[in-house]
């Protein structure tokens, strides 16, 4: 049995947030962020959140595979930043499209959340136990970030990106192998905390938590781990990364994903990027990229593709796909 | 060392290694950015089987500085 990727959809908020935007708020520049990061511009939301954002990217990725709600019977939501503790993203996505066959959770890893994501789906669908499933990558970092900390505030962005899977018996197609880690003993480098402990006993008001890394570690982290684990999913499956069309890689930095290739001995054209435009959207960077290769026209049958994610956890994950 | 230094600074940063002194700053005499010296600083934990932590990098501004530091961690 193997698990095919059908359809894809993305979607972004309409607002569009440049570098000389964020110049006025906090001491930065445009060139001081491109340089540094390759973003030009990020999508921020005015109002609407997780759920709305990803609604609309499922909607479109069942519209993109021609697939009814109503088919779905697994739903699997990455995100960190979902707009309630509960219900989950995943059953307020269900609820949305009206997909009353099926059952939904979320799963949480970061920058990595979407190669999880799949990469539990993927067991699930071998399983036999479900045939039609949607993953989602979702998140709203800019309700974590401290807007008067130049040093994340810059970096990241609002999205959702999503992928309809099915079952299938025939062929060589779909997801060929997958590979998770993550590293706890390194949860501090990269953190946002969740509303702090406090309670009638404490006497005080809960605060909010805010994004906070330790840049050095997480960029030795991304640049280490990914082309380890990237070399270690290629040897297992055997083939190597010459027979790659695409490393769909987390987007996190320009210059981490220039330094990985470097490491991988592949050239940038091997790894498309839109950083530009989005900024790091954490858990729906992967399946945004992914949407926007196979709307253009860029992915055709038998192409072989990695995804790659790292992020807090720390967590990181590939996954080689046959398209 | 300073020749290997020379040698591995001048990959990382793109820079003529011929004008690489002990006393060059990564920052000013060699444009180095913050994500180019964790580049190098890879390279260097690499090259020497040190680790450096991000507390240290900011103690080392120079080529001299660097030197000194990996010899404190038992570099020759």
């Amino acid at each position: 049995m193997k698990t095919v990727i059908i359809g894809t959809g993305s979607f972004a908020p309409p607002r569009v947030v440049t570098n000389d935007d964020l110049a006025e708020i906090v001491d930065t520049s445009d060139e001081w962020i491109r340089t540094r990061t390759g973003i030009v511009q990020r999508r921020i939301s005015e109002g609407p959140g997780t759920t709305w954002m990803a609604a609309e990217a499922a909607k479109r990725a069942l519209e993109d595979a021609g697939v009814k709600p109503e088919e779905i019977d697994i739903i699997i939501a990455a995100t960190t930043t979902a707009d309630y503790c509960f219900p989950s993203t995943a059953c307020e996505v269900q609820g949305i499209l009206g997909a009353g066959n099926a059952v939904g959770y979320d799963v949480s890893a970061a920058c990595s959340g979407f190669i999880f994501a799949m990469h539990t789906m993927d067991a699930l669908i071998k399983t036999g136990t479900y045939s039609t499933g949607l993953v989602i990558g979702v998140d709203n970092l800019s309700k974590n970030v401290d807007w008067s900390d130049r040093s994340t505030c810059v970096l990241f962005g609002d999205g959702a990106g999503a992928a309809v899977v099915k079952a299938s018996e025939s062929g060589d197609r779909g997801l060929i192998c997958g590979k998770v880690g993550s590293d706890g003993s390194k949860a501090s480098v990269l953190t946002c905390q969740a509303r702090s402990m406090e309670n009638f006993l404490t006497g005080r008001k809960p605060e909010p938590g805010y994004i906070a890394m330790e840049g050095q570690e997480v960029f030795k982290f991304a640049v280490k781990k990914v082309p380890e684990c990237v070399d270690s999913l290629l040897r297992n499956a055997g083939t190597d990364i010459g027979a790659v069309k695409y490393l769909v890689l987390h987007q996190a930095n320009y210059r981490i994903c220039e330094s990985i290739a470097k490491r991988l001995k592949i050239s940038m054209d091997k790894i498309p990027m839109n950083i530009d435009r989005y900024g790091n959207t954490s858990g729906a960077t992967i399946p945004i990229l992914l949407d926007e290769l196979n709307q253009q026209g860029n992915l055709c049958r038998g192409d072989k593709l990695v995804l790659a994610g790292f992020g807090a956890g720390l967590t990181w994950g590939a996954m080689l796909v046959e398209w | 060392m300073l020749e290997k230094m020379k040698e591995i600074i001048s990959e990382q940063l793109s820079v003529d290694a011929d004008t690489i002194t002990e006393n060059s700053n990564f920052k000013d005499d060699l444009a180095a950015d913050s994500l180019d010296l964790f580049e190098l600083v890879m390279a260097l934990e690499d090259e020497y089987s040190v680790e450096i932590p991000a507390e240290d990098l900011q103690n080392l501004l120079t080529v001299g500085e660097v030197m000194n530091y990996l010899k404190e961690k038992g570099v020759e």
